[in-house]
């Protein structure tokens, strides 16, 4: 069932490293076509739950199912966008895109790709020839090939500008609606989150630790910006601490 | 890898011209200059031609040398012991390193006795050759085989082990298998450790033959040197040095083209868009 958008289940995961456990015990769902968000302080195992989803990490305990299946079973295609672009310098823009096989129909389908992130001009450029933001945009237009269902984003805008940052912002969001993916964006900056998310996710004391609904309308800075102190509030302190 | 037709230079071609033609001739500038007043000195009589003969009458051994056919018949068995050697060596180098650099079992069961056998030099290992393999072909070649192997595996090793592991989780988180993870990611990121080992090959290559070739060899650049040592031709031997830098020099740009070929990469994004 690999055209329909799968519900992630994340059923009691935890992973520790040696002595250091890294995640204890998480267990939520993602929404088939949700955007979520997950925010956290650094070292919450933010990374670590991303990578497990794409299964570039064995979890210690429990599992992660797509529509109640493994990823053997679902054949789910997962894409992740990494914080570094991680472009292979040694090819041409438009072979990062193609690299897995040369046919046309790949090179076709990465000519609209670039065309859909503005690069259409870029194609037999480096990756060195571009400039920061340009990467992360064929970082992105890389990981739409071959058609996800998934999209997993590691902080993919930490290193950018404020205004390219907004606009690839929108560029995600944009993408993320037409092609009805469900979406996990892990980031540092809480408005971003409330901006961008359906629902954000508060990652502390190595669980799931609180969870946000986003704004209604995420045009209103206003509403943005509610949201997006109430995560920050859960992010520095404790319930208790908020009680008392 | 293409190149894009927009990747013209941004400088005018004017100024272009001028400082390549300025940078194409600095390099030349030292040797011109030694040749040139080594010359006057020989001619003004400062230098006996029994201590350095001067240029013009090296050049004109050559001359002679190569009519007579002995020049270019000790030079191409020069070059085939070269190259043979180094095919084999660096071949060897390269297997093992890229075996070595790819496989956990592989490197536990070899590497620590490469890292050990690397660590006597191979020239200590003439005399037992020679007692081995006597003073025919198969000796000097294995000589330059020995010589140039620990260098390319050394190096091939060392790039295949640190090619950015992010980057073959890339790999991995699309779906990559291990021969397109080898082609695509490994392979061209160690490229560059691996050509810096054939680099440095080439000239253990050269070393190692005239060695070989001064000791015991009936044929070759480095008897030429030695038999005319016996018969004190200073034109000849200072002949072979010549030619063994021009050998050296010519090797070490083969050695850069294939860099510029296949690392046209690397210094492409400096240029800047
Ligand atoms: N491969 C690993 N080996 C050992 N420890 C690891 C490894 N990967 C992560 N960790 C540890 O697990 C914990 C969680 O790391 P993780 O990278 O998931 O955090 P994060 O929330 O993504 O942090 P950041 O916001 O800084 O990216 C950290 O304490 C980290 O040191
Ligand atoms: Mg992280």
């Amino acid at each position: 069932m690999a055209d329909t958008k799968p519900e992630i289940t994340i059923d009691h995961i935890g992973k520790d490293y040696g002595e250091l456990t890294a995640l204890s015990d998480v267990s939520f769902n993602i929404e088939p076509g949700e955007f979520l968000a997950m925010v956290g302080m650094s070292g919450g195992g933010k990374s670590t739950l991303l990578r497990m989803i794409a299964n570039l990490e064995t979890p210690t305990r429990g599992q992660v199912l797509f529509n109640h299946q493994t990823r053997e079973e679902s054949q789910v295609v997962i894409r992740m966008m990494f914080q570094e672009d991680r472009l292979l310098p040694w090819m041409t823009v438009l072979d990062n895109l193609s690299f897995k096989s040369h046919d046309t129909t790949q090179q076709a389908e990465a000519k609209k790709l670039l065309h859909l992130v503005g690069l259409d001009d870029y194609a037999q450029h480096f990756p060195n020839q571009l400039s920061g933001g340009q990467k992360q945009r064929v970082a992105l237009a890389r990981a739409l090939m071959s058609h996800p269902q998934v999209l997993l984003l590691d902080e993919p805008l930490g290193a950018l500008d404020a205004l390219t940052r907004r606009k690839m912002q929108d560029l995600i969001l944009h993408i993320c609606e037409q092609q009805e993916l469900t979406t996990v964006l892990v980031t540092h900056d809480v408005n971003e989150a409330a901006r961008m998310a359906d629902r954000i996710v508060v990652m502390k004391h190595e669980t799931n630790y609180a969870e946000f609904t986003g704004p209604a309308d995420r045009h209103d800075a206003g509403q943005v910006g509610v949201v997006a102190e109430n995560v920050l509030a859960a992010i520095l302190h404790d319930k208790e601490e908020l009680n008392a | 890898m293409q190149k894009s037709a927009t990747l013209s230079p941004a400088l005018p071609p004017k100024a272009k011209t001028r400082s390549f033609s300025y940078k194409g001739f600095l390099p030349f500038l030292i040797p011109v200059l030694v040749v040139v007043i080594w010359q006057l000195s020989s001619s003004m009589g400062w230098l006996s031609s029994n201590i350095l003969p001067s240029p013009w009458a090296v050049l004109q051994d050559g001359i002679t040398l190569t009519k007579t056919g002995e020049l270019p018949k000790n030079m191409s068995i020069s070059l085939y012991r070269a190259t043979l050697g180094l095919i084999i060596g660096g071949g060897l180098g390269l297997i093992l390193g890229f075996l070595n650099g790819m496989s956990n079992t592989a490197r536990l069961l070899f590497d620590s006795s490469i890292q050990m056998v690397r660590n006597i030099p191979h020239l200590a290992l003439i005399p037992l050759i020679i007692i081995w393999l006597g003073i025919n072909e198969s000796a000097k070649i294995s000589l330059v085989a020995i010589g140039t192997m620990f260098p390319v595996y050394i190096n091939t090793f060392n790039g295949i082990r640190n090619v950015d592991p992010d980057l073959i989780e890339m790999g991995k988180s699309y779906d990559m298998s291990n021969r397109q993870l080898f082609q695509k990611i490994i392979f061209p990121a160690a490229l560059p450790q691996v050509l810096v080992g054939v680099r440095y090959a080439l000239g253990v290559m050269w070393t190692t033959l005239i060695v070989a070739e001064t000791i015991s060899a009936n044929s070759g650049i480095g008897y030429m040197s030695t038999n005319a040592e016996d018969f004190v031709d200073m034109e000849t031997v200072i002949l072979c040095i010549v030619i063994y830098a021009i050998l050296g020099k010519i090797s070490d740009l083969v050695a850069k083209s294939f860099e510029t070929l296949f690392l046209d990469w690397q210094t492409l994004g400096r240029s800047g868009k």
